[in-house]
């Protein structure tokens, strides 16, 4: 990596003002993906602004909806009863993601400032209607995830928290990709106060999106067999060595149905 | 009490374990010397590119930097030498153009490395790096044999017509077209033999060291054999005499192969701590191994079978093109002409055979042996046509397997491709695989899984293999440069505590402990006062390092002819002390004793009256108990085996799981049952690696696609089954252990016993080959084409 300053702010205020101040800046969370990257040196940054003292853990729930503060590792997810209570799927996505390491370090406020095309997160919050809630405002999901590694997102701007309303009904199948084990296609189906929402993550070129042929044929009846004539088409689907956009296409379609049956 | 049993056969823990598992290994990262530098090369992000010009000026200014050197600074030293000379059908000796430590002029692949800048830190020469001003000038450049071999292609050296390195052949050309003439029936299949990146959990490392006082190289170095990279770079790159060369390979962390070459990176950081009179060390990150570390496989085949109407396989006809890369590496002309061509006649009775292999220059790293290295490209070629001969014709796999084996009663067997296979019985592997996987009960597991929408299938591999590759005479009329005998130097202290000098290597193999146990069982020292030391060569003799499993069968045949040397000195001096003839003096169990008498020396008292000659047949012999054995075999030795896989495809997906895998080998004298098995454990997840999930993939344009662990599918623990291993031997017929070796039939045996088995889980859809690896994405495209055929 490349030689940066490093500070570890123990206030919101301060982290953002250095982050807002200066635009190469950038903020660490678990660093599952940030470190590699410097590793790499593939990201210059100035400063590098550890959140981890910003007391931006833990996790309630509320009125039927779960809160995961930004700085909660996967681990925390996966192993929390209230979060298995609430919304089940969601532990089994966070407890699905990486390995051991991955998922004792790296955290649901750093997945989705990233927003990595093959990330689990992003699916859940799109499929569940989830709100992000930041430093400045609270940004619906739909209006968040801006295509690969974009998102709404202002310079200085931080998560603090995710909230999920829960739903009735949720589940989230991945197929990973067979060298990364990042999800090639993941598919998080969900059916509650905001409707039937299925959300795909891995195979678009322009990351995270909403699988609304399905959606509608779900809405209509919640099976597997409501989505036997549900296609997608393959533009704008991810090629690559381990899968073509005509087998991400297909796989969209037998993951979909396999989650529904989980769910 | 009694002491553990701790000879040969016994499952005694590996005595390395602990400093490894611990985290205490000694590792050439982990030494450090006073004043060292660090090198980072730059290497090339071009396939093929003419190199316009290099401006050193900004790195050299750059902090901490101490020099940078390019091509051009080396151009004095000898480039990296090729240590197997291959003849052409046509008697010209392979093309063999310079490969130089640098780039001189062009650079021919992806990761070919440019220049080397030396800092204070790493971090300071990899700053440097990103400021070296290098101009390339790109030309057409070509990754695939069937490319470079058209006319038209893109030329990696000029002086390589056609790209080609050799054109060679071996067989019975006549004979092999008269038995087609007559045949009955010829199977024909095209293949592919995927082309693999290593990957050793240690990335290879290189620490120079020169002390201009004595004038001493040393150089520690993540080496599979030191003193063949003591004689290469010593004598062939960088001109240093030995005596003057030290080469250090201490604790290994993976090899495989990739490890046996002598690369770039050593005699750099070597000459450059000569230059700069101060230490220079060179790591590896992953990145760069997937680029400079030698590949393994690539071979693009045709293979035709002519039969009989009875099944009787009447002769073989096989067609290879295989990659070399953009330079030769170490030892890659040998691999698939005298480690592959030669085994093409496996496990069968085939009386003729003809193969023609034609070696290609491409622009991708070099290639050169890897686990099994030729033997797995001829097995799965071989393995792969028995079992379409099955498709075409209606066989079945094992009765013509059984049809065409070599009989019991016909070793030692002359093939018609050079070997002579000294012992083996294939029919009891088969038969004791077929009983452990249940292969006759299959048919109701097939049905079980068809009615859950699973596609179930079964293959098997009936597999050859030669390991110890010598004698040392006949390989250097084939075209080595090397002997191929090994080394041991059993030294009994005056206590009776022992200390063997082997040159094998151990890289994770367990020769600290399998070793001990030959000393414990011949000499009757426990175990706990053995010591094995290997990889310096200021320490042990002139060996020849690990590789083609040949530790064991060559390495363990010189420390038990160096055994059996100390066993007739001390049996000499027992004589003395006894007052007894030397033929009546018996060893055994650490004792000296005149037979039929309770009359005894033990080894130890042997060994204090040796080193403290007060009373000794001094006129007789010398003091001192100290022996060294070089062996060099007779032949290769031969191990074999059945593998059987059985798979499960999900049909929606491709995905293929392994619900059983059974192998049974044949790898004769068996030293340390828990070793033999890890060994085939860690061969056969390699195997299942290539066959399933492993492949190096270029682009058209000679890009390295699969160039990080994000892109290349390695094996993990969920991909592979619990293994059910066992052996089936039979005795190595010429040298003293009777072990034939285990490091590579894993990898050997397996890959086409996952494809048997793949294939025959997809027959339904018309399937008559797939090639490795069958990843989903490959399987669900057959799946649907062969729906779509059923549709039309």
């Amino acid at each position: 990596m490349y030689e940066f300053a490093y500070q570890k702010p123990s206030s919101l205020a301060d982290a953002a003002a250095v982050l807002a101040a200066d635009a190469d800046a950038k903020a660490l969370a678990g660093g599952q993906t940030f470190i590699p990257v410097l590793k790499q040196r593939l990201n210059h940054p100035t400063t590098v602004v550890d959140l981890g003292k910003l007391g931006l853990t833990g996790i309630t729930v509320a009125g039927g909806t779960v809160t995961i503060g930004a700085m909660t590792t996967h681990a925390a997810v996966a192993a929390s009863a209230e979060v298995k209570a609430a919304i089940p799927a969601l532990a089994a996505l966070a407890g699905g993601i990486g390995d051991n390491q991955v998922r004792n370090r790296g955290t649901i406020g750093g997945s989705l400032a990233n927003n990595d095309p093959s990330a689990c997160y992003p699916s859940a919050v799109l499929a569940l209607g989830a709100t992000i809630k930041t430093n400045k405002r609270e940004i619906a999901a739909d209006d968040y995830f801006q295509g690969m590694f974009t998102t709404a997102l202002e310079p200085g701007e931080i998560i603090t928290a995710v909230s999920f309303p829960a739903p009735g009904k949720a589940a989230y199948v991945k197929f990973k990709n067979p060298a990364s084990r990042y999800a090639m296609v993941g598919v998080f189906v969900a059916k509650g106060p905001k409707g039937v929402r299925v959300a795909v993550t891995g195979a678009g070129q322009g990351g995270v999106f909403r699988h609304t042929a399905a959606e509608q044929a779900l809405a209509a009846n919640w099976s597997p067999a409501a989505l036997e004539n549900v296609t997608i088409p393959a533009d704008g689907l991810n090629s690559d060595i381990h899968a073509s956009a005509d087998y991400r296409a297909h796989l969209i379609g037998v993951v979909t149905r396999r989650a529904v049956a989980a769910s | 009490m009694n002491a553990p049993f701790e000879g040969i056969g016994a499952s005694v823990r590996r005595k390395e374990d602990l400093r490894f598992i611990s985290g205490r290994g000694n590792y050439t990262d982990d030494i450090n010397r006073p004043g060292q530098l660090h090198a980072v090369i730059k290497r090339s992000d071009r396939p093929h590119a003419r190199i316009v010009s290099i401006d050193t000026a900004a790195a050299k200014a750059s902090p901490g930097v101490v020099a940078v050197f390019t091509g051009a600074d080396l151009a004095g030293i000898g480039g990296l030498p090729c240590g197997w000379q291959i003849h052409s059908k046509d008697g010209s000796p392979m093309v063999e153009p310079k490969h130089p430590v640098l780039a001189e002029g062009k650079v021919r692949h992806v990761g070919d490395p440019i220049a080397v800048v030396i800092a204070d830190t790493k971090q300071q020469a990899r700053d440097a790096a990103e400021k070296l001003d290098i101009v390339l000038d790109d030309l057409p450049a070509v990754a695939l044999v069937t490319d470079a071999v058209k006319p038209g292609a893109a030329l990696v050296h000029d002086e390589a017509a056609g790209n080609q390195c050799y054109d060679w052949h071996l067989g019975d050309k006549e004979g092999m077209e008269a038995a087609f003439a007559k045949a009955a029936k010829v199977v024909t299949l095209d293949l592919v033999n995927n082309r693999l990146i290593p990957n050793a959990m240690e990335p290879r490392c290189a620490l120079g060291d020169y002390d201009q006082y004595s004038g001493d190289y040393t150089l520690y170095t993540t080496s599979q054999n030191p003193h063949v990279i003591r004689l290469l770079m010593g004598a062939f790159v960088l001109g240093i005499p030995e005596h003057r060369l030290r080469v250090v390979a201490p604790d290994v962390g993976g090899g495989f192969g990739s490890k046996i070459y002598h690369y770039a990176e050593e005699a750099i950081v070597t000459w450059a701590a000569g230059q700069l009179k101060r230490p220079v060390k060179w790591t590896a990150d992953r990145t760069e191994s997937f680029m400079s570390d030698a590949h393994g496989r690539d071979h693009v085949s045709t293979a035709q079978m002519a039969l009989d109407a009875e099944g009787n396989f009447l002769a073989l006809k096989v067609h290879t093109l295989c990659n070399m890369g953009a330079y030769l590496s170490t030892f890659a002309p040998a691999v698939p002409t005298y480690l592959y061509a030669t085994l093409l006649a496996g496990t069968y009775k085939t009386p003729v055979i003809y193969v023609e292999v034609k070696a290609v220059f491409t622009n991708t790293v070099p290639v050169d042996a890897y686990r099994g290295a030729g033997r797995p490209e001829a097995t799965f070629l071989l393995e792969r046509l028995v079992d379409t001969i099955c498709h075409d014709t209606g066989a079945d796999p094992v009765a013509i397997r059984r049809r065409n084996f070599i009989p019991r009663d016909a070793f030692p067997y002359q093939t018609p491709v050079a070997l002579q296979y000294d012992s083996g019985d294939y029919f009891a592997t088969l038969e004791a695989a077929m009983k452990a996987a249940d292969w006759n009960g299959f048919p109701s597991r097939r049905a079980a899984a068809k009615a859950v929408g699973k596609l179930r299938g079964i293959g098997m591999s009936t597999y050859l293999e030669a390991c110890g590759i010598a004698p040392s005479k006949v390989v250097g009329s084939l075209g080595a440069r090397a002997g191929l005998y090994e080394v041991a130097n059993v030294r009994v202290h005056p206590t009776g505590s022992v200390t063997v000098f082997t040159g094998t290597h151990s890289h994770g193999q367990g020769h600290e402990t399998t070793m001990a146990q030959l000393v414990t069982d011949q000499l009757g020292v426990p175990f706990s006062q053995v010591d094995i030391v290997h990889g310096d060569t200021s320490k042990i003799p002139f060996g020849m390092g690990t590789y083609g499993s040949r530790s064991l069968a060559v390495g363990g045949s010189a420390m038990v002819k160096a055994m059996d040397k100390i066993i007739t000195k001390g049996k000499k001096i027992a004589a003395h002390l006894l007052e007894a003839s030397v033929d009546d003096i018996e060893f055994k169990d650490g004792k000296f004793t005149v037979a039929g008498t309770d009359k005894s020396k033990t080894l130890s008292e042997i060994a204090l009256t040796a080193y403290v000659p007060h009373n000794y047949p001094i006129e007789e012999i010398e003091p001192g108990l100290d022996e060294t054995a070089f062996y060099d075999p007779a032949n290769f030795t031969f191990p074999g085996g059945c593998h059987i896989c059985e798979v499960e495809i999900d049909p929606e997906t491709g995905v293929t799981r392994i619900v059983q895998f059974v192998a049974v080998d044949d790898v004769g004298r068996v030293v340390n049952p828990m070793i033999v098995e890890g060994q085939v454990q860690g061969g056969v997840a390699q195997g299942i690696g290539q066959a399933l999930l492993e492949s190096a993939v270029y682009d058209a344009n000679a890009q390295l696609l699969s160039g990080s662990m994000m892109d290349y599918t390695m094996p993990r623990a969920d991909d592979l089954p619990n293994f059910s291993v066992a052996t089936e031997n039979t005795m190595c017929t010429h040298n003293p252990l009777g072990s034939k070796g285990c490091g590579e039939v894993g990898a050997i045996g397996s890959p086409p016993a996952v494809i048997n088995a793949v294939v025959n889980a997809l027959k339904d859809y018309g399937v008559r080959h797939i090639d490795m690896p069958a990843s989903p994405q490959k399987i669900w495209s057959i799946i649907q084409s062969g729906h779509r055929a059923a549709a039309e």
